[in-house]
């Protein structure tokens, strides 16, 4: 068995229903699987949510996470993600504090390169909207930490759907 | 179509799902539901006088009686009392249905009077937990209760009734069929799998079965004794499995485990197949993860996929229902030679027979159990946690015609005496036989006033040490016989340093007696057997026998918790 520790993918589909996202991130405390970041919203059918959850695990308690997710009377299907092609992002904001110009240039560069939006601009601040790859905006968040005195950031986990011929992650 | 009330259609919907026998305790959140449940008068209510009691003997009918057992409780405090029994139910798949009350829709989160979130709070020991929020899913959802209760593995399902919602007036329909898109059980067999497992065990030399309580819950004891004689490989059991095959068949060698005996234990060691079938690999049984079954190939069959694999590595897993999986093997398996290993196994119960050590004269808990196998043709015996129980499951010789209840897996003190009631309801005419401890006793005595109300002639055998013994046995074998926490006659005169302690409290037999019930005591070895005969003799009221048990006897043997077989603890 695969003793390392890496990063895998689920994709759920579960009941919309009170109360499910709670029994699922309660079995991830309660069983103390790490759980890396979760998303879910409902689908194109009302009474189903999907949810794209990331943890760091060894292969067997990835397995168990899997089949403790599926003995779950709520939950509709289980899909491993770890090893499909898959297209996943993860929306990212960026809000930039105490700009010069010099800094204002600078923020309008990396927005350039890195396909970034610039969605609101004041006086002395800026706010970016990434939409990249979960490790894309690891880097960016270290990249303007490192640039700039004060910054603000938050993220909104990876959504993933499967591929059809472009896959990213 | 007439509309009715929610609490009508409950009791309509009980009806259906043929519910003979309703365990509740009123409360204002519920009233409604007791209420038509008085009109309509058909199903036999239990009224325990604790929840906690309340659900343990729920969980007991449900166990001896294969039905699912069905309780009604308040909100708030009455819900939250059902904590431990549904904990405990969940951990040995029980199938229950538990209708809690709830505070009307509009002040759920408003800190009502008696409001918890008893699905919230029950989420990780239920096997579902629901509130009903719209009257129309009422009916639904009460059918799928009871499907999901009983279906695949067991398991307790709770039901959260919304006052207002069960006042409401709505469809009097309840739905015949169910289809949850999420919950398909298994109910077939991969028939490549099994011929793999039947090959591997016909070509072992030292094949193994192990037995678990998946065994006894799909009712598939007879099948698997008829697979055992056929295949001529020896079995053990877990706690929980045992009487998967009667104790007293050749081919049966013991428990293996913290308590098992030696021989169970070194067959696990010699052997190279262990074949397993319904039981969860649980710490108790492996001990030291890798030095458990070291030269076996392992098979495993269990109805939860989320079983296998988990603690130990298994070659060839198996998901199935153990009936269905055993009837299948039969048309499959083919004797094995096992003659030399069944000789061997024989050799190790010689060497180390699972006996307690012969004291001249003194009752032992040996001799106490020894006299009801041989005063009990049939019967069911129902056990508390701890050393009581450990010596039961030694020692008592499950067959045919009886059984062994017990909270197996969380080990709940308080279980025993609730449960033997709620196995004598369920099966009015067996025998049934509390034994359990003077610390696991008194923790449910209340229900004294149920067993003589209800009239069940049930026979509560309290093994009286004065101590909380498995921890005291802790404390004496690897703590320097510091008795912290486990004396009961401690309290101020221990603590001032008095030279005589008081007097046990309570006095068991006047206390039975205060109930109505029948009080022996019993403190020396020949009068065990009068007792047990006393006792039978009632028709109408419990007998609690009190035994009086030396302190010093301890469970052997045993292995250290996280041990290995070579660090077995012996009675010598």
């Amino acid at each position: 068995m695969n003793r390392i520790l890496k990063k895998r993918w689920i994709s759920l589909y579960v009941e919309n229903q009170i109360g499910v996202l709670s029994k699922i991130s309660g079995l991830f405390s309660g069983k103390c699987y790490n759980l890396e970041s979760l998303t879910v919203g409902r689908t194109e059918d009302p009474t189903v949510s999907r949810m794209t959850i990331e943890t760091k695990s060894d292969e067997e308690t990835f397995e168990q996470i899997k089949k403790q997710l599926n003995r779950m009377v709520e939950v509709i299907k289980v899909v491993d993600f770890t090893d499909l092609s898959v297209c996943m992002h993860e929306i990212l904001y960026v809000k930039v504090r105490k700009c010069g110009l010099k800094e204002k240039t600078e923020l309008f560069q990396i927005a350039e390169t890195f396909n970034a939006e610039v969605v609101d601009y004041g006086k002395d601040s800026m706010l970016l909207e990434f939409v990249q790859t979960a490790t894309k905006n690891d880097a960016v968040i270290k990249l303007m930490q490192e640039e700039f005195h004060s910054i603000e950031v938050v993220r909104g986990g990876s959504v993933g759907i499967e591929a059809i011929s472009m896959a990213e992650r | 179509m007439r509309k009715i009330t929610g609490n009508k259609l409950l009791v309509k919907a009980l009806k259906e799902e043929g519910v003979d026998t309703l365990f509740g305790y009123p409360g204002a959140c519920t009233i409604d539901i007791s209420d038509e449940l008085y009109k309509q008068g058909d199903i036999r209510i239990i009224l325990p006088r604790h929840e906690q009691a309340l659900v343990h003997e729920a969980d007991a009918y449900a166990r001896s009686t294969g039905k699912v057992g069905v309780c009604l409780v308040t909100s708030g405090p009455g819900a939250t009392n059902l904590v431990t029994g549904l904990a405990t139910a969940n951990y040995d798949s029980v199938p229950l249905v538990c209708f809690t009350g709830q505070v009307a829709r509009h002040l759920i989160g408003n800190d009502a009077f008696q409001e918890v979130d008893i699905v919230g709070i029950t989420r990780s020991i239920t096997k579902y937990g629901v509130t009903v929020h719209n009257r129309e899913e009422l009916g639904r959802i009460i059918k799928e209760a009871f499907y999901i209760a009983r279906s695949g593995k067991p398991g307790p399902v709770l039901v959260d009734l919304p006052k207002d919602v069960m006042a409401e007036l709505g469809s009097p329909e309840y739905p015949q069929e169910v289809n949850i898109r999420g919950y398909k059980p298994n109910k077939t067999v991969h028939i490549g799998q099994l011929k793999r497992a039947v090959k591997l065990l016909a070509h072992a030399k030292k094949p193994l079965f192990l037995a678990g309580g998946g065994v006894i819950i799909a009712g598939a004891n007879e099948v698997f004794t008829k697979l055992v004689e056929k295949t001529k490989v020896p079995v053990i059991t877990t706690v929980m499995g045992r009487g998967a095959i009667p104790t007293d068949h050749p081919y049966y060698v013991a428990n293996l485990g913290m308590h098992g005996a030696y021989a169970a234990n070194m067959a696990v060691e010699e052997c190279d197949v262990l074949f397993s079938i319904g039981t969860r690999f649980n710490d108790r049984i492996t001990g030291k993860l890798h030095a458990f079954a070291p030269n076996a190939k392992i098979v495993h069959i269990d109805i939860d996929t989320a079983s296998i694999s988990r603690n130990i590595h298994v070659d060839i897993p198996i998901v199935a229902d153990a009936k269905e999986a055993i009837e299948k093997m039969l048309e499959y398996a083919e004797a094995n030679e096992t003659e030399e290993w069944m000789q061997q196994i024989e050799g190790w119960k010689k060497e180390h027979p699972l006996q307690m050590k012969k004291k001249d004269g003194t009752m032992q808990p040996q001799d106490i159990i020894e006299c009801i196998n041989h005063c009990f043709d049939e019967a069911i015996i129902v056990t508390d946690v701890g050393q009581h129980q450990m010596f039961t499951a030694q020692y008592a010789q499950i067959t045919e015609k009886k059984r062994l209840l017990m909270s197996g897996g969380l080990g709940t003190m308080g279980y025993g005496f609730p449960g033997g009631i709620g196995a004598k309801l369920g099966n009015p005419d067996k025998p049934v036989i509390v034994i359990s401890g003077d610390g696991g006793m008194q923790m449910n005595i209340q229900e004294f006033a149920t067993a003589v109300l209800e009239e069940l002639p049930i026979i509560v055998c309290v093994l009286n040490n004065t101590y909380l013994g498995m921890v005291r046995q802790w404390q004496k074998l690897f703590y320097g016989k510091r008795y912290s926490m486990t004396n009961l006659l401690a309290g101020a005169a221990l603590r001032r340093g008095d030279e005589k302690l008081p007097e046990y409290t309570p006095d068991f037999v006047k206390l039975a007696e205060s109930y109505g019930a029948k009080g022996i005591r019993v403190t020396q070895k020949e009068d065990i057997e009068a007792a047990f005969s006393r006792a039978k003799k009632e028709t109408k009221v419990p007998t609690l026998i009190e035994f009086i048990i030396d302190p010093e006897e301890l469970v052997y043997p045993m292995i250290k918790p996280g041990g290995t077989l070579q660090e077995m603890l012996m009675d010598c």
